[in-house]
């Protein structure tokens, strides 16, 4: 780090802050505060990092309270994940994966200064983050038709269920725990979906506008970084959640 | 105004926009010095009336309801609203950036957001306390919070969720700063010590505020949507709350300290004017603090139901992590040892957080050692550690350096006898309030209890005294400091003769903070005998 | 210390209560001695070596590996001499002797229930004998509470949902305050009563006094009522031909699970089996046994754990009315 900062000693350390030194003059990106176009992309792009590392922080309380209960409900955790749609489940995490490649390759278009690889593949990214949403859509609707959303409807009697579809040897309240967390880490996680999707509408406008080139694209990069993180999370979510109880029969058995 | 005023980063740009749109690091700085001395205040106003309380053995002045929402409000907002942000959004938004070299923060439209995230934060919990109020204690155990309590429970975690993000903000500015904006020759064994220590509070920041986030929004989703993590008849575990809980609150006492120590540091050395002895260990020992403060929270939790075995682990960790400390303690006690002392106001800030933070720490030794924690766990010696360091200790350091950089970020000096009579009644004022707390804690009287034994009240009524004498001492500043910014003497760009790049530019500090981009060519603390050292 | 007008010690009336105070003078010396030493540095140096003329600095002195070491290693050892006794405390705190006396207690909002096991109940207050280690098994009807009893230095939190145990023996007769010690909501100053501990002869006076305290009927006996009022009889039965496990002998055996795992029957086993039974399904046996959370009262539950625990092996299933 001394190095490249000593490097630059010549080049700035006579000159005024108002003129900056060629680079200021050269791109009009490059904001006040830093001296080199490369200095904001390192800065922005560890910026990025550290928030991640914040978000895994975040998800990681979450991810305690799941270990936790799995531990000690192993049995309710396989029966409440056996009520989940493992293929609406299976179907978002392939739905994700490709975003995130449409949203590489839309970071890539902007690195070499494709203006419309960019939009196209951002549309793309956009709309396969917005597919996932409405299969999420899906499958809370079915949840709250099987009455297993926490709370008071939690197991509620139904016609088709007379007992409420646990059955009263099933661990219906520690089921409820399950879902609860369920409920809680999708419903996080579906928040940042929306949030990233804002963020590429936002990403999408600018490109549209050509403001991304070979010599400036730091938003889509750290963007898409965002992007695939929100992807990985739902990547350990889908296991967790969904897989654990894939091998028990119709009846729970 | 005055000229050095009106060419400063005060003088310009003109209007309210100007300052509520800035992204100047130093301006930001002086919004987060007014709204943490808003919250102050109203933190203060809830201890007076804790205080007033216990002056009788019986609860006779406030309903059991009433008194349970003062000491809870009073904790929420004096670590949240005020502690927490004190030294890091005050003096290191000011300091961070011209102490290492540069025109400004990585992040300056973050900067701005940290602080209206903050005021949001701070809107919504004041919407709890004036809708219903807030009863759960500062720590929200549960079931108590997610099932039992009647307040404003919900509204107020989510006050504290969003105001967890301009934490969360401020710390990963910091970080890329220090990491990516060193002026050349700005090594990080150059650095000053203040900024080692916001790095390692940045590095607790950002790793522990999102745990308490989500923590919260737990206890909201629990009791909003009746989710059940924490409910006993669902086979959830209350415990598991605490866990979470302490995870972070742990570290944050960090976040509350380990600045506190930055300023101490570098007060040490310029009221010495000497090096800080043991810089490397100085340097090393803050981020050893804030590693191991990650590892201890569990000797919140020893009567808890938690495990012998984890809290053996807590316990020994805890023991350690008072090490660094004790070697920050020497380290400045050695850097006196031949310095060349000056006898300002900011000499009597550093004398008495040296007394009381050692106090404080050493009281923490009491409650790591498992056996003796049953016997002082949830008493009055819980409260009497934590307020030892986190005001004798924080809110001094916060005090000082007020006072030490005061001349920097408002070109005016402040009344010199005021401010030492100011920071005499602070530690008279304190002592004569928490003293009693430790005796009274050891006899068993425990927290959060508005009534008790009779025989207990002497030790109260001293309390409730010294809480007097301590507001005296901090409603003076307001005065003598607001006076110094209409009548105050204008200030040079070096009023202590002090070391540092903060020093080097004017009185106060120009927008781009230098009109020449520095190059750093000499260790901190610099003070050569054969230097010239100018006052003025 | 405790008569004297102005006193720093709660009564010493426990078995532990001596070492409980030495540890803290040990800890308060140690401290002592650093702040006097830290201030008197500090401030000796602030006068000795204040600045005599406005451009003075101080002397050119970086550091010391030698004092950085004594500085960090002597702190060290003596914090670890404070872990370990703290640790040893702890740990014969944690552990009840064998022989210990039973009383079962469990905390709501905002009042202190005791049930001694021959049949004695109290509110807010408890009766114990001196000379005997007495051990508690404590719950919560609803929030987390703390029985704390400062003159036998002992504390322990109750909470919902589990079981938790303190014990303590008393040493000096005398009436000691009794506090919730865990913020539990509008009444927390008020769940407070009073620890009485008499010589042994009166305590048996009084325990079978039935006119203080309602009931003569121990709890054991109440449990087995419970028992069978609950139906419980119908399948846990003694000879083995129910369609639940054979409860005789199994308090404090190992019990092989269903899913492999092999745990202890303590209280909390007992408790969980009643209250969510399927979390914990016996080897060899069917989840069929109907979940008694939100039924049975955690101090209904607690005389069902005391029947339980008088079944023993050998004997067939029957508890002594005291």
């Amino acid at each position: 780090m001394a190095h490249s900062q000593a490097a630059s000693i010549g080049a700035h350390s006579a000159t005024s802050h108002g003129a900056g030194g060629d680079e200021h003059a050269q791109n009009p990106n490059l904001q006040h505060h830093f001296y080199s176009m490369a200095q904001q992309l390192e800065a922005s792009t560890l910026g990025m990092w550290v928030f991640l590392v914040t978000e895994i922080m975040f998800f990681g309380g979450m991810f305690m309270a799941y270990i936790l209960y799995r531990h000690l409900y192993p049995a309710a955790w396989q029966l409440g994940s056996h009520h989940l749609n493992v293929s609406l489940g299976a179907t978002n995490t392939i739905v994700l994966i490709c975003s995130s490649l449409t949203m590489a390759l839309a970071v890539r278009s902007a690195q070499v200064s494709s203006r419309k690889g960019q939009i196209w593949f951002l549309i793309l990214t956009i709309v396969f983050g917005s597919a996932f949403l409405v299969v999420k859509y899906f499958e809370y609707a079915e949840k709250f038709e099987h009455h297993l959303v926490p709370g008071p409807t939690f197991n509620m009697p139904t016609e088709e269920y007379p007992n409420g579809i646990i059955a009263p040897d099933q661990e219906a309240n520690h089921q409820q725990l399950f879902f609860s967390l369920y409920f809680m880490l999708t419903g996080v996680h579906a928040a940042h979906m929306v949030v990233g999707i804002v963020l590429m509408l936002v990403i999408l406008a600018m490109a549209i506008r050509g403001r991304f080139s070979a010599s400036y694209y730091t938003p889509v990069e750290i963007s898409g970084l965002y992007w695939h993180f929100v992807d990985i999370v739902w990547i350990f979510l889908f296991p967790l959640l969904y897989l654990l109880g894939a091998h028990l029969g119709a009846h729970g058995g | 105004m005055t000229d050095n005023i009106s060419r400063s980063y005060l003088g310009a740009p003109h209007g309210v926009a100007a300052w509520l749109l800035t992204k100047d690091h130093k301006r930001i700085a002086m919004l987060y010095l007014i709204s943490i001395t808003i919250f102050f205040a109203l933190g203060g106003i809830f201890a007076a009336g804790i205080r007033l309380e216990l002056l009788t053995p019986k609860g006779d002045l406030w309903t059991p309801d009433m008194y349970n929402k003062l000491f809870t409000l009073h904790g929420v907002i004096m670590i949240f609203f005020f502690l927490i942000p004190s030294i890091p959004a005050t003096l290191g938004n000011f300091l961070l950036p011209i102490m290492v070299g540069a025109k400004d923060l990585a992040f300056p439209r973050i900067n701005l957001l940290s602080w209206y995230i903050y005021v949001a934060g701070a809107l919504t919990t004041l919407a709890a306390v004036f809708n219903g109020g807030l009863d759960t204690g500062w720590t929200f155990y549960t079931p108590y919070s997610s099932i039992a309590s009647e307040t404003a429970v919900t509204t107020a975690a989510i006050g504290v969720f969003i105001t967890g993000f301009s934490s969360i903000l401020t710390g990963l500015n910091f970080i890329v700063t220090v990491h990516r904006m060193r002026a050349p020759g700005m090594t990080w064994f150059r650095l000053p010590l203040f900024v080692w220590a916001q790095y390692a509070t940045s590095l607790v920041m950002i790793l522990g505020t999102p745990v308490i986030a989500i923590t919260v929004l737990l206890v909201g989703a629990e009791r909003a949507f009746h989710f059940g993590f924490f409910d006993p008849r669902l086979g959830g575990d209350p415990v598991l709350f605490q866990h979470l809980f302490w995870f972070y609150s742990h570290p944050a006492v960090y976040i509350m300290i380990l600045p506190g120590m930055g300023v101490m540091s570098e007060l040490v050395a310029a009221v010495s004017r000497k090096q800080v002895f043991g810089y490397g260990f100085v340097a090393f020992s803050s981020l050893a603090i804030a590693i191991l403060g990650f590892l201890v929270w569990g000797h919140h939790l020893f009567v808890s139901s938690q495990s012998i075995y984890a809290g053996l682990v807590f316990s020994i960790i805890t023991m350690l992590v008072a090490v660094p400390s004790a070697v920050k303690t020497f380290n400045w006690a050695a850097t006196m040892y031949k310095g060349s002392i000056m006898w300002t106001a900011t000499t009597f800030w550093v004398l008495g957080f040296m007394g009381l933070f050692t106090i404080g720490g050493l009281t923490g030794l009491f409650l790591a050692s498992m056996g003796l924690d049953i016997h002082l766990t949830d008493t009055y010696f819980v409260v009497a550690h934590f307020h030892y360091i986190m005001v004798g200790g924080a809110i001094m350091a916060y005090m000082g350096g007020l006072h030490f950089w005061w001349p920097k970020m408002t070109g005016k000096m402040y009344n010199e006898p005021g401010a030492i009579a100011s920071a005499i009644l602070v530690f008279v004022g304190f002592n004569l309030t928490f003293f009693p707390q430790f005796i009274l804690g050891y006899m068993g009287m425990p927290r959060r209890y508005h009534a008790y034994p009779e025989e207990w009240q002497v030790l109260n009524v001293a309390s409730t005294l010294g809480a007097s004498v301590l507001f005296l001492g901090y409603l003076l500043p307001a005065f003598y400091l607001t006076w110094s910014l209409v009548k105050g003497k204008e200030a040079p760009a070096n009023p202590w003769g002090a070391k540092g790049l903060e020093w080097t530019v004017p009185s106060p500090p120009p927008t781009f903070n230098f009109d020449e981009d520095p190059v750093v060519d000499e260790p901190a603390y610099n003070y050569k005998p054969t230097r010239e050292v100018h006052v003025g | 210390m405790s008569s004297s007008p102005f006193p720093l010690f709660p009564p010493n009336a426990s078995s532990v209560a001596t070492e409980m105070d030495l540890l803290y003078l040990f800890i308060a010396a140690v401290s002592a001695f650093f702040v006097v030493l830290v201030a008197a540095l500090v401030f000796v140096f602030a006068v000795k070596y204040r600045r005599r003329h406005p451009d003075e600095v101080g002397a050119d002195i970086h550091g010391s590996l030698a004092l950085e070491l004594t500085w960090t290693v002597i702190p060290f050892i003596l914090a670890m001499v404070m872990f370990v006794w703290g640790a040893d405390l702890f740990f014969r705190l944690s552990r009840p002797p064998a022989d210990a006396m039973e009383v079962f207690v469990v905390g709501k909002q905002w009042m202190w229930k005791v049930q001694h096991p021959e049949g004695k109940r109290e509110i807010n207050e408890l009766h114990v004998p001196v000379g005997r280690p007495v051990r508690i098994t404590l719950g919560s009807e609803d929030v987390i509470h703390d029985y704390s009893i400062p003159a036998m230095r002992v504390k322990m939190d109750a909470v919902p949902g589990k079981l938790t145990t303190l014990w303590f023996e008393p040493t000096v007769a005398g009436t000691y305050h009794l506090f919730c010690a865990e913020y539990c909501g509008t009444k927390h100053s008020g769940m407070i009563g009073q620890v009485i501990a008499m010589a042994p002869q009166e305590y048996e006076a009084w325990l079978s006094d039935a006119g203080t305290g309602a009931g003569g009927v121990s709890a054991a006996a109440n449990g087995e009522k419970l028992f069978s009022e609950y139906a419980c009889v119908t399948c846990h039965k003694g000879d083995g031909s129910g369609r639940g496990p054979i409860l005789n002998g199994v308090f404090g055996s190992q019990v092989k699970l269903a899913d492999g795992r092999t745990v202890t029957a303590d209280e909390n086993y007992i408790r969980e089996s009643v209250m969510t039974p399927t979390a914990k399904v016996v080897a060899g046996f069917q989840p069929i046994m109907p979940p008694f959370q939100g039924t049975i009262s955690e101090e209904n539950l607690i005389q069902i754990i005391a029947y339980i625990k008088t079944l023993k092996a050998s004997a067939p299933a029957a508890a002594e009315k005291k």
